[in-house]
Formats: structure tokens, sequence, C-alpha cells
């Protein structure tokens, strides 16, 4: 099949950025999306022209790092699928494509199709852990947890940190992937200790990223590669305003004597 | 230079103990006072970089992912094993040593594989602590399954992920440490090459893959673990990114490489669909446990409709040759047979290189929906990529490189040839032998970084004299200078090919001539025409753009340039071990019946290879492989 590309390009943060169009002809519907940009690529270098610069890397829709908007929509129309798993056969020849990177103002431009996601990185450092060394552990079946909740803190965890959430949020907002990284930890009893500090940390974090608030139309499920359920940010805001009650705890005078 | 691993005398079981009694430790006020540079953030970096930090050591972390959070264990499906004995099936520390020992085919190194053995469990414990959510029983306690090359239930696992969620917890205990300041993190940097200064690694030169810096930094210490090279075959199931670089470029500084032709075949991947092809996709081997493997038994058929192939005319070969393992057959047997059979012309599907595996008859004893029950995600994943719907059709499946098991030699505390340079992960040899079991390598990525070096390299500091190497040092310098020179000579070429096509020229080349089957002749073969290509690589690559921007082109040159350089070692070595072990199948060395024919006479060692300069051969030193639990034995699976 042949088709019509509209690809961004955009020299750095610094410069202005605009749609090229690129034909792309000769392409098997088995080729998978990034696939058939690799050989618009190739094709780009031999011909001694910039190729366009994509994050992906396992190509198996695991570890999140693709991130391209294709058609207004992040990661393609496929429902629960990363863009480095959409296959050409759900596109028609003769069609226009147009290709754009992940836009919101927390996720600056690098280049071309690539922008930096070190915010979730920042969120994550402000909180999205639980605080036990290595070799401080108990025997892991001290302390049992219900099969309902590990389920529930799995699908929380599913969460590949790819930020299709915040591309296709009006608002850009993060809630979906901060209360998918919350609820995860929130949820064991091993994150129970932490857990307002946690929440009250991570979201100031998202605060001062940048990302927009959240108006709940639902988009970031829709377009979630992991399908990573609303319900979590309920649980999140439950989670939240339970810690703004409580306040601080009036820290005690520093322990451990001698 | 004399080859000394280090294992601790006394029996087995004590070795470790033994070590952690006589080694030395760095007392907490001065652990502040030695910087270790971890390179790569796998599950065997993320948990090395967390864990020496924990301990007071100050970090620099780095890694080409925009995060660390996604590296390539991400994509580790399966579990993680561990001798917990949850399962009261009479699981032990010695059985999950003897399994891993037997399934990497008496070629590694036993102190080594017992003491992984022995902290399997705490790397369960510590991963529950950090929030793993494993799958669990009803009741709250965790859940097992079974796995290839075991017979008990001794795996954990959280549901197709583990790889993900054990790399989330390593890269949140991470988080932690760079959030307490004690980890410095440089994600999208690359490191280009190692900085020895009198015989010891003092730093490393890495390019900022976004501005195209160039920078040195030094260290106490340098921790490798950087991942595998199954991406030298071009296609495999290794992410894109995943490269030999590092690991070549400390063997190139000193560092010896061990047992390079151990690579790892995996039989149920998702064949290729066209040369576009940019990698290949894993299928859990789950799946032959109800589904038949055939071809048809004549090359005619090979076109027509699957369904329309009648039963005397199919050959499931794998019940035909292993009547007692039949579709069960281990990894490196199943893919010799799917490519002889495909060899004979009669494999199926685009080029001729595909097996079918069928689930009719499963489907029909079990009903549909029962296969959905157990197969449902892969069957969705199947049709996602093929098209095509394997509940109506046979998928159809091919081998594809997967795992190294060959590494950087490392003695019993991780550190290579060069003293101050670590490698732990897959990165380094040591713990798979010739064959690696599922759900092992999660396991010793974890047990590297989590309970080992952060002993062994206490060991090393404190058995040391500290020295500081300043950055103004001249190797340094020397060392920055070659690496800009590299950078600018792969720019300056400005040929006709592109570095994808060198990289896929070669990876037909190691598949064709040096994959599932190895003959002296198709080895030498490639010996012949690596250099070649080496040759026309840098004097025809086309490099795009300049060394000052994010230049994906310019880094995939590079990575390329380096496999070029490895592929060599990697096919010497596979020459020179007149034997077949593991997935090292040499077709000259084979029982009558086609089985792997070891020969524990002469090849019961492990071949590490200094190097000598690109164009003089590398010397090969020999470290015996001595079992004194261990009894070797023939593997049969007729």
């Amino acid at each position: 099949m042949n088709l019509t590309l509209k690809i961004w390009r955009q020299k750095n943060a610094a410069s202005p950025g605009c749609f090229e169009t690129h034909e792309a002809r000769d392409v098997s519907p088995d080729m998978s999306f990034l696939e058939m940009l690799d050989m618009v690529n190739e094709r780009l270098v031999a011909g001694g022209q910039e190729p366009f610069v994509f994050d992906s890397d396992c190509r198996e829709g695991i570890c999140g790092t693709c991130s391209l908007v294709i058609n207004g929509i992040p990661h393609g129309s496929r429902k629960g699928t990363t863009v480095c798993q959409l296959h050409m056969r759900r596109f028609q020849d003769g069609q226009t494509i147009t290709i754009e990177p992940w836009r919101a103002r927390a996720f600056p431009m690098v280049k071309d199709l690539i922008v930096d996601r070190t915010a979730f990185d920042r969120i994550m450092l402000a909180g999205g852990f639980i605080s036990v060394n290595t070799g401080n552990a108990p025997e892991a079946n001290a302390l049992p947890v219900s099969k309902e909740i590990a389920d529930l803190a799995m699908d929380a965890a599913a969460c590949i940190g790819c930020g299709a959430c915040v591309a296709v949020c009006k608002n850009a907002s993060a809630m979906l992937f901060v209360a998918a990284k919350v609820s995860h930890l929130n949820y064991l009893p091993q994150g129970k200790a932490e857990k307002d500090r946690r929440v009250k940390n991570m979201v100031a974090q998202m605060d001062k990223e940048g990302f927009g608030n959240c108006t709940v139309t639902g988009s970031c499920e829709a377009v979630c590669p992991k399908e990573i359920s609303l319900d979590f940010i309920a649980k999140m805001n439950r989670d939240y305003a339970v810690a703004l009650v409580k306040g601080e705890l009036k820290k005690s005078a520093a322990g451990g004597v001698g | 230079m004399s080859l000394d691993a280090k294992i601790p005398s006394g029996p087995l079981a004590q070795k470790w103990d033994r070590y952690k009694s006589d080694m030395k430790v760095v007392n907490p006020a001065n652990k502040r006072k030695f910087e270790v540079i971890v390179v790569g953030t796998g599950l065997a970096g993320a948990s090395a970089a967390a864990s020496l930090a924990e301990l007071g050591y100050q970090v620099k972390a780095f890694c080409f992912q925009d995060t660390p959070r996604r590296a390539h264990s991400i994509a580790a499906q399966g579990g993680i094993n561990a001798a917990k004995n949850y399962q009261n099936d009479g699981d032990s520390v010695f059985r999950l040593f003897y399994d891993t020992i037997k399934g990497g085919d008496f070629r590694a190194r036993e102190a080594n594989v017992f003491r992984l053995a022995q902290v399997s469990a705490s790397i369960i414990d510590q991963c529950v602590a950090q929030g793993v959510p494993f799958a669990r029983e009803y009741g709250g306690t965790l859940t097992n399954r079974s796995f290839g090359g075991a017979q008990v239930s001794r795996t954990f696992y959280a549901r197709g992920q583990t790889g993900q969620q054990l790399l989330l917890g390593a890269y949140q205990a991470m988080c932690r440490q760079i959030s307490l300041g004690n980890i410095r993190m440089f994600p999208r940097t690359e490191m280009l090459d190692l900085v020895v200064v009198d015989g010891a690694a003092r730093g490393i030169v890495v390019r900022n893959l976004v501005t195209g810096e160039i920078s040195l930094h030094s260290a106490d210490a340098v921790v490798l673990a950087t991942g595998g090279y199954a991406n030298v075959f071009f296609l495999s199931t290794n992410a894109i990114g995943c490269n030999v670089t590092a690991t070549c470029r400390a063997y190139k500084k000193g560092a010896f490489f061990a047992n390079p032709c151990y690579t790892q075949i995996h039989p149920t991947c998702i064949p290729v669909s066209g040369d576009y092809q940019a990698k290949l996709t894993l299928m859990s081997e789950s799946l032959r446990n109800d589904g038949r493997v055939w071809v048809p038994k004549r090359k005619e058929d090979c076109s027509r409709e699957p369904g329309a192939i009648p039963e005397p005319d199919r050959d499931y070969y794998l019940e035909r040759k292993y009547p007692s393992y039949g579709n069960l057959a281990p990894r490196d047997i199943s893919s010799r047979a799917a490519k002889e059979v495909c060899d004979e012309g009669r494999g199926v599907g685009p080029g001729g290189r595909g097996v079918y595996l069928d689930f009719s008859n499963a489907i029909q004893r079990l009903g549909e929906d029962a296969i959905r029950d157990r197969y449902g995600n892969l069957f969705e994943m199947y049709e996602r990529i093929t098209g095509e719907n394997a509940y109506r059709q046979p998928m159809r499946i091919y081998p594809a490189a997967h795992y190294a098991m060959g590494g950087t030699w490392v003695d019993y505390g991780l550190m290579s040839t060069l003293p101050g340079l670590f490698v732990v992960g897959e990165a380094n040899f040591s713990d798979h032998g010739a064959n690696r079991l599922g759900a092992s390598g999660l396991m010793q990525g974890l047990g590297d970084g989590y309970f080992i070096l952060p002993y062994t390299i206490g060991h090393y500091f404190a058995s040391t004299k500290p020295v500081k190497i300043p950055m103004s040092h001249a190797e340094f310098k020397k060392v920055e200078e070659d690496v800009r020179q590299f950078t600018r000579r792969l720019l300056s070429i400005n040929g006709k090919r592109t570095a994808t096509s060198f990289h896929k020229e070669l990876g037909r080349l190691m598949w064709e001539n040096c994959g599932m089957a190895r003959t002296r002749q198709s080895l030498e073969t490639n010996l012949k025409r690596i250099p070649e290509l080496r040759e026309e690589f840098w004097k025809n690559v086309k490099v795009t753009g300049s060394g000052e921007e994010l230049n994906q082109n310019l880094e995939h040159a590079g990575r390329v340039a380096d496999f070029l350089e490895f592929a060599e070692l990697l096919c010497l070595d596979a020459l020179h071990r007149e034997e077949s072990c593991g997935g090292h199948f040499r077709v000259e060395h084979q029982t009558e019946d086609g089985e792997a024919k070891r020969d524990d006479a002469n090849f019961a060692y492990v071949a590490a290879w200094e190097f000598k300069g690109l164009d003089r051969k590398p010397e090969l030193h020999k470290e015996p492989l001595v079992f004194e639990e261990a009894k070797m034995a023939t593997r049969s699976y007729k």
C-alpha cells in the first residue's frame, strides 16, 4: 500500500516546528507502524536526508518508550495497544496519516517526535516507592495480602509510564499516571506506613511540574494502552483527602539516644 | 596473565558464608568516600545502584533510555525462580542449584550457581517488601507456577509482566536514593569507552544522547550492567537499543570476554514476515503445553491452507523424534528441529521459515473457552501482530535469538580481569553455562545487584589502597579524544550504505552460519566475511547529521561498528569449541540420533578471550570447571 505521511519536524525546543509531507511507498500490511517509519527513515538516510527521530525500544508494548500521536490519537486508534504494536493492516491504501509527538507543557520538546518525560521520574522521586533498604525485608509470606488487593495493586502497577494519558488530555493532566502509581503502593500493606505522605508529595510534585487539572473526561482511560481504570483516580482522591484531614503528625524530637 | 576465579575453599554449601566471614568491609563513615559508576539500569544495574547507595557509596548511574525504568528486563514475561519451597514439593537450594547447572549443560561455574540458589529466597523477600504485586492465593500467601527444566513449582510471577514489576521495584528503590541525593542519574546517556589507569578501571567516557556532549566520569569502581548481545543477530527478541558496546569496549581495554558462543535461541517466536522487520516477538513457551507442532510432509503442500492438509500428510516432527517429551522438548532441541524441517524446504509462511503450532486438537478436547482462559492474551498478541486468528488456524512460529549466556569474564566477586571493573546480570558470563533455564535470568540479575555485588565491591575497596585519579590525567584525555575521533570518523565517511543495512547483513551471516547449528565451514565463512564487511562499513557507511545533537543514526552506527568487531570473536569461540553443548550446536559433534555431544574431557572449561589488537587473534585463557557436588551427566529427552 502507499500512504501520505504528515510528520512533525522540529529541530529542538528553541526552533519552531512544522509538518513535512512524505510519501511511504510499498508499505506491507504486515509491518508495524514503527517498522513503516523505519523504512521511511532508511530511504531518507540513503538519500542523504535527515531521518525523523522517534522513541522506541522493546517494540512489544511493555517498556512505554514509544510515544506517537497518530491522526490525533496517542498510540493510534486501536484500543489497548501501544504504537509499536499497531500494524499497517489497520490503515488503508492511499490514506493520509499525521504523526505528531506527545504535546504537553510538562513534556518539553526534544526533537521531531521525541519529548522529555522526566517529569514522571520526578513525581516518582517525590514518593513513588516503599522505603525499605536491601536486606531489611521480612519473610515474604509473613504479611498476607488478600488476592483481591494484590490483583488491584497489580492492575494499577500495569502502567507503563508512556504518558499517553497526558498527551490525550485537554488539560494535559497526569492524574491517571500518578493515580496508578499511588494506588499500586497505597493498596498494599507494605506501602501503608508512607501512604499519606506519598500521596501528598506526589500530587504536589505533579502540580509543580505544570500538569493540568483533572476534569474527569475519561479520555486518558480510553487511550491508555494498558487500560488503567479511572477508578484509581477516585482512589487517589480519597487517599489525598484523608491525608489532608489527618494533617501533619507532630514530629517528636529526634529519637535514638546513645 | 593467569585466570584466578578466587573461589573460596571449603565445601560448596559453605563457600559464600566463608567469603562473607573472611571479606573485608568498609566502615560506614568511609563509604561515602567511594564513588561507583553503574552503567545500565535493568534489573542488575538498578538493584546494584540502589543497594550501593543505601550502603552509603556515592553512585552515578547511566542509561541510554529516557528513564531508568525502561531497560529491557522489563519485557521478561514468565517469572523468577526461588528456592522457597512454599509448595512443599521438595524444593531446596541444592535442587535449584542442580537444575540450573544441569540446564546449563555443565558449563557454568559451580560455586556461583550455588550462591545464586542461596540468595534466591532473599530476592523474593526484598521484592515483596518493595511492593512487587506477585500473584497470590486467596489466603494471602504467594503462589507459584512450574516452569521449564524443573520438576518443582518454584517460579514467582506477576501476571505476564514479572520483569516489568521487578524492574519497577528496583527502579523505585533507585528513585528513593536519587531523591536522597545518593544516586546521580544520567538518562539518555551512553557509555562509549572505559578509562583504565595503571591497569585498573577508573572511569568512563559517555555521550549525552540529546546534546551530543562527550563527558568524563571518574570513580573508584565501574559496574557494567549493560545486558546481552543477542542483537548481533540483528533480529532478536531484544529491544532495539540493546547493544554490546560497553562490554566490547571493556574487552578491548583488557577485560577478558568469556564463552561468547553461548547464545540462546528461543523456539516459540512469531516468524519473520518481511525484510523490513526490526525485531521478533516471543510467545510464551507455555503454549507448547497444548499446541502441537507440525509441518507438511511434502514440500508441495507448504503453500496450501493448513486446514486443507489431511492428517496423514502432516509431520508432527517433535512427537515423532522425541516421543517421551514430544512438543515439550527443551528450547535448544525444539529450535534445531524447526530449523531442520525448514532447511528441508518444508517450512510454512512467508519465506518458508515457520512451523505450525496447532491448537485444533486441544480446542476439540477442551473447548475454545478453556483455551481462551489459558492463553487468551497470547492469542490476542498473535492476532495483533499477524492479523490471524489462532483459534481458527494454526499459529506459525519460528526460533529467534533471545539471550546471551556468554559475557565478560568475572571472578567469584563479579570482578573482571580489570581490577575495579565489575560486571553483573546478563552482561557477565557466570551463572547459566551454555544454556539458561526459564525464570533464571531475573533471578541472576537481582541476585547480583541486591545481594552479591554490595558485599564483593566493599571487599575490593577495603583491600585496595584508594587512589584518586584526577580527570585531568592524560589517560582520561586520551580516551575522550579517542571517542571524539570515533564519532568524527563515522560522520566523515559519507558512503552509500546505511548502518542498518550493515547490521542486517551481519545479522544474516550470524543467523545462517553461527545460529542454531554451526559447522567448521560455516564459521570459517563468517571469519572471512565479517572482517570484509567491517572494512566495507568503515569505507562506505552513511551517517547523516552531526555529533552535536540528538542523532539516532549516529548512535546506531556506533553500535553496529562494535557488533562488527564482536561478531568475529563470537564465531572464533564457536569454532574453537569442538563440541556441542546447550545453545552451542556444532553439526560435527552429535550423536547418531542427532543430539548434542559434549566433550567433557577436552572442553569442560570457560573460554576467556583476551584482546590482542584488531588484526591479531585474541588469546585464549582457560578456566577449568571443577564439579565437586554436581555429577556431569548427559541430557536426554527421547
